[in-house]
């Protein structure tokens, strides 16, 4: 089914399951341990033997020597790999560079491994150690000597600043006269934000069990979209694409991380191969922050300019990041020509490389570092204007792309609407404007505010459904959960559809036997993977109908198919044999012929210590706009998540780079800080909900990344406004207030 | 983690000589630091002697002179929560349920919270020069990532913070600990004497010698008046402290002692008897060495006892 017409009334509108509160399909197995993830499944490989890669020590530079001789005398060991004797790989260079229609292309999702003795990074794979149990091969792993000649790395993004380059993935917009605009304009601000490296964290660490039957691959590991880890494992390995089998039945969390694969995918099918048994291996938490990808770092010029009247007449946003050479780094500028009104635009990336580790997605990539900055920045301006920075906002609304005109219009644009609900439920206009006045005992206390959008993505997705015997239906997709509730909105979408209640679906995702899916990524997951069992649904529903001999307009409901005046339940239909339908719900150019994002206002009380300037978040209150909420808790777990990750991207979460070294010097939990429940008070979330029928037949958008969006500024803007310190250096830590905290005797 | 032999002791003298029998042995009760130490081979046992069933060692009791005696083995969280303790030496209680989480006071013992092991990030990453972890390799923290570490008692070998909260509470309350040495012999520590300056040996970070096992902690007659534990972080749980003052306000005087600033417990006894908090910061910190990074946290040690002053008491 292509999806290239707004969308009319359709079955999804009877909001007898879809929209409801529905708690997840999976929660029982999940609390019950009965959920497997990737390192868990025992069945499949009692052999398995186990994988522990060695990292590299130094962030750029060449192996020298490599002694594995204790290493491989060590008890229980079977294989010991290295550049040495690591089968050839395949990279993206490798494959000819794709052309602008290829959906698929070679090599995108490659991650070869011990290809040399070239360092390109702190914690890249320099041997993997496999033996017959994990504790063997780890011990064996820290036998492995690895003599290195430094090299000259670049780990500085401020050092770089200065030679950046456009960024070729950023999508620059000059609108206007942004400079004249700028230096005629009676209201201005200039002012530059930096936000650091931020890990994805996520609570299962990546994970890989690699099994071979003949020349057949199947993969057990924890991975976001299926085929995105078939495609790339295959690639790496140079073997066909549709010999390599992956389960990714439950994740445990990716935030991005899981959108790549990594040494334990390539080298535990590597060495299974070699070793004709099973192997797994899973990534250690201290590998994880330098051996997978993480949010780049950025610094960001914001110039925003206005009339006294606050309406925007220059909006300038330049962003300087760093990477791999060929990577993106964090596209910070993007949203920013989309979110405000204003006739005069400079949108601008500069990138500089970086021998850092390879940075990647996560969560809201762009928009989580973008609003970080342009949010703080608006609020300088309000500040500049005197004027209350909800109405700021709201007299900058615009319901069309103001890098396009008018004849782009958003889809579904509710921003204003979730800034004044928000506003009026947490209580804003009890603020105080002028900072550092409002006082609890020991805690200065300020209110915060802003605003967040994330672009709307729709996948081709597919899905099977199967209309059993007795009556019940198995929904079938290649789609992931990584913990968001993809079983239990797809199982809702073919019980609406199908008029069944929920407990008559049975739900499989994650094997990429199953039809493919759009995955989870970019917050396109849950509204196109629900489109996919739709289409899929349609054309199951068309099929039963035919078998009972329906024609015209159908309705099903409580079991049964009608039209006509006749009446037929499904279990009769299906005692004939069962009925399965499989579809792909595909797009047209919707997204091109309109502005398609989800909205946010965030509103937030904070308190600052007067002696410690410790900070803390009292309360927070944000309103969302995702079109239809398909299912108001895993649609609200979401929020809360995003909520809680962005007041640690505002107050704690920085990878630290040692640039004597290149790496990152915080490789745990405990020096990684994330937020724990202490720092988490009530969170309220709202929806202000609406119907998109351009976004897809599901009238929903995504949902997963705008709840962190814009976040993190909210905090820091109510930081301000509890003690009158700006910090314009993520994270706001005590440390940068201390010295501006009232004089104490 | 590297391959060990494990042996089970019931008793006190048992225990230290079968750590002292054998090079490279270390005794293991919570287990709570070691073992997370052992997986990275920051510490490599070679032999393992769980004390955990030693007889006696579990229990709070009185002692003669009107104090008390804390097994070694007993754990945090009943250490936190005896009646005893909290009425009398709540500042204890306060440091104690201000570190780590509940699961971890579950199995921490308060032998074991005075041995941990310092949290700096080199220490923490057999690929950096460290001379705690390996003597002689350098000190990657000095030029590094410095932020929570030490500021006073740092010698140019060493910079790293001792993390306990615990300690901190200890040392203000005038602790000793006892110990057996494998031949039988017992000595108690003043707790003052028992962790030690890293100087040009930051590996060594107590007086304990080869074998020599903690027996209890003995806490002297109750001091009386106010006690409070602050502890500046940047989360509300989980962290380690940035800084944190403990202080009792009794009636033989005020005492303060500091975490987070030093490679030990930081008290300056000849500091408390000063009637003002900047005297007192000024002797605390008389030979500070901060870092660009950890500069900061001179500024909080000032705040922290300028609003012990004026509030009476910091929490």
């Amino acid at each position: 089914m292509k999806f290239d017409q707004p969308a009319g009334a359709n079955p999804i509108d009877r909001g007898t399951v879809i929209g409801k509160p529905q708690v997840r399909v999976d929660g029982p197995l999940k609390v019950s341990g009965l959920a497997p993830y990737a390192y868990e499944y025992h069945d499949p490989a009692p052999n398995a033997a186990y994988g522990v890669m060695v990292t590299a020590g130094i962030g750029k530079g060449r192996i020298d020597t490599i002694d594995t001789v204790d290493a491989e005398r060590a008890p229980g060991v079977l294989l010991v790999l290295t550049h040495k004797n690591a089968p050839k790989m395949y990279g993206k260079a490798d494959f000819p560079k794709p052309g602008p229609t290829d959906k698929d292309p070679k090599g995108a999702h490659a991650a070869p491994q011990l290809q040399g003795a070239e360092i390109k990074q702190f914690g890249q794979a320099v041997a993997f150690v496999v033996a017959e149990t994990f504790e063997q091969a780890t011990a064996a792993a820290a036998m492995a000597r690895v003599g290195y000649s430094n090299g000259k790395g670049r780990f500085s993004l401020a050092a770089g600043k200065a030679s950046a380059q456009p960024d070729p993935k950023g999508k620059d917009a000059h609108v206007g006269d942004f400079a004249t605009a700028f230096a005629t304009a009676p209201i201005k601000v200039d002012t530059t934000y930096s936000t650091p490296n931020h890990a994805q964290s996520m609570m299962e660490p990546h994970a890989t069990l690699a099994i071979w039957s003949g020349d057949q691959l199947t993969l057990y590991t924890a991975h976001q979209v299926i085929h995105w880890s078939t495609q790339g494992t295959a690639d790496t390995l140079g073997i066909p694409r549709e010999k390599v089998r992956s389960i990714s039945a439950y994740v445990g969390g990716g935030f991005g991380s899981k959108l790549e694969i990594y040494g334990d995918s390539i080298l535990s099918a590597a060495a299974a191969r070699q070793l004709g048994r099973p192997v797994k291996c899973a990534i250690t938490r201290p590998q994880t922050y330098n051996h997978t990808t993480h949010r780049p770092p950025t610094i960001q010029q914001l110039r925003l300019a206005a009339g006294r009247d606050g309406r925007l007449t220059a909006v300038g946003h330049l962003t300087w990041t760093g990477d791999q050479e060929g990577e993106r780094g964090e596209l910070a500028s993007d949203q920013s020509r989309l979110m405000y009104a204003g006739a005069n635009r400079l949108i601008e990336t500069r990138f500089t490389p970086l021998d850092l580790p390879k940075g990647g997605s996560m969560r809201a990539p762009g928009e989580a570092a973008g609003l970080l900055a342009l949010e703080c920045a608006m609020d300088e301006l309000a500040v500049e204007l005197g004027m209350d920075p909800v109405e700021l906002r709201i007299v900058n609304d615009v319901q069309y792309d103001p890098t396009v005109g008018p004849s782009r219009p958003f889809s579904d644009r509710k921003m204003v609407e979730c800034l004044r609900q928000g506003a009026e439920a947490f209580g804003w206009s009890r603020r105080h404007p002028t900072p550092a006045t409002l006082r609890d005992g020991r805690w200065l206390v300020g209110y915060g505010m802003s605003a967040g959008i994330r672009n709307n993505i729709v996948m081709p997705s597919g899905t099977r459904v199967t209309l059993r015997r007795d009556g019940t239906v198995l929904v079938e997709t290649a789609m992931t959960d990584i913990g968001t509730g993809s079983y239990t909105i797809n199982a809702q979408t073919a019980a609406e559809m199908l008029g069944l209640p929920l407990d008559k679906v049975t739900i499989r995702l994650g094997d990429s036997l199953l039809p493919k899916a759009a995955g989870s990524g970019g917050s396109w997951g849950a509204n196109s993977s629900t489109a996919g069992t739709y289409a899929a649904c349609m054309m199951l529903r068309a099929a039963i109908a035919e078998r009972a001999g329906l024609s015209g307009d159908t309705l099903f409901a409580d079991g049964h198919v009608s039209a006509g005046g006749k009446s037929v339940a499904l279990r009769h239909v299906a005692a004939a044999g069962p009925l399965t339908a499989e579809d792909t719900m595909s797009y047209g150019d919707l997204t091109k012929q309109f502005a398609q994002a989800s909205f946010a206002a965030h509103f937030c009380e904070i308190g600052v210590d007067r002696v410690t300037a410790e900070i803390r978040v009292r309360r927070m209150t944000s309103a969302y706009s995702a079109g239809r909420i398909l299912n108001p808790i895993t649609a609200r777990s979401q929020c809360l998540g995003g909520m809680t990750m962005g007041i640690g991207a505002a107050l704690m979460e920085e990878l630290v780079v040692d640039e004597r070294f290149g790496y990152f010097a915080n490789h745990d939990l405990a020096e990684y800080q994330v937020p724990v429940h202490a720092d988490i008070p009530a969170l309220e979330v709202l929806f202000v909900e609406s119907l998109d029928d351009k976004s897809s037949p599901m009238k929903a958008r995504g949902i997963g990344e705008v709840g962190i969006c814009g976040v993190g500024a909210a905090v820091a803007n109510a930081v301000y406004n509890a003690c009158g310190v700006r910090v314009r250096d993520f994270p706001v830590q005590l440390d940068k207030l201390l010295d501006h905290m009232p004089v104490m005797a | 983690m590297r391959a060990f032999t494990y042996e089970r002791v019931t008793t006190a003298q048992a225990a230290a000589q079968a750590v002292a029998a054998q090079p490279g042995a270390k005794f293991i009760a919570g287990g709570t630091n070691l073992l997370d130490l052992a997986k990275l081979e920051i510490e490599t046992p070679t032999h393992l002697v769980d004390v955990n069933r030693v007889a006696g060692l579990d229990r709070i009791v009185p002692t003669p002179d009107g104090g008390l005696r804390i097994g070694a083995l007993v754990r945090n969280t009943d250490l936190a929560a005896d009646h005893r303790v909290r009425t009398d030496y709540a500042v204890l209680t306060r440091a104690l349920l201000a570190g780590a989480s509940g699961q971890l006071r579950n199995k921490a013992t308060t032998a074991g919270n005075l041995l941990q092991r310092t949290r700096c990030v080199y220490f923490y990453d057999t690929s950096k020069p460290c001379n705690k972890r390996k003597p002689g390799s350098g000190c990657a923290a000095r030029g590094g990532y410095s932020r929570g570490l030490a500021v006073v008692g740092v010698s140019d070998q060493c910079i790293a913070q001792h993390p306990s909260d615990m300690a901190v509470a200890m040392r203000l309350l005038d602790a000793k600990v006892e110990t057996v040495m494998p031949d039988g012999a017992t000595r108690a520590i003043p707790i003052t004497d028992f962790h030690t300056l890293p100087g040009k040996t930051p590996w060594i970070e107590t007086v304990l010698r080869p074998g020599e096992f903690i027996t209890a902690v003995t806490l002297p007659r109750p001091l009386g008046g106010v006690h409070s534990y602050a502890k500046v972080r940047d989360r509300a749980s989980y962290a380690f402290a940035l800084v944190s003052l403990a202080a009792v306000d009794g009636p033989g005087g005020r005492r303060f002692a500091f975490g987070g600033i030093a490679p030990k417990p930081w008290r300056v006894e000849a500091a408390e008897p000063m009637g003002s908090a900047g005297a007192v910061a000024d002797h605390v910190l008389a030979e500070a060495a901060p870092t660009a990074d950890n500069r900061y946290k001179l500024t909080l040690v000032r705040r922290l006892l300028a609003d012990h002053f004026e509030t009476g008491a910091a929490a």
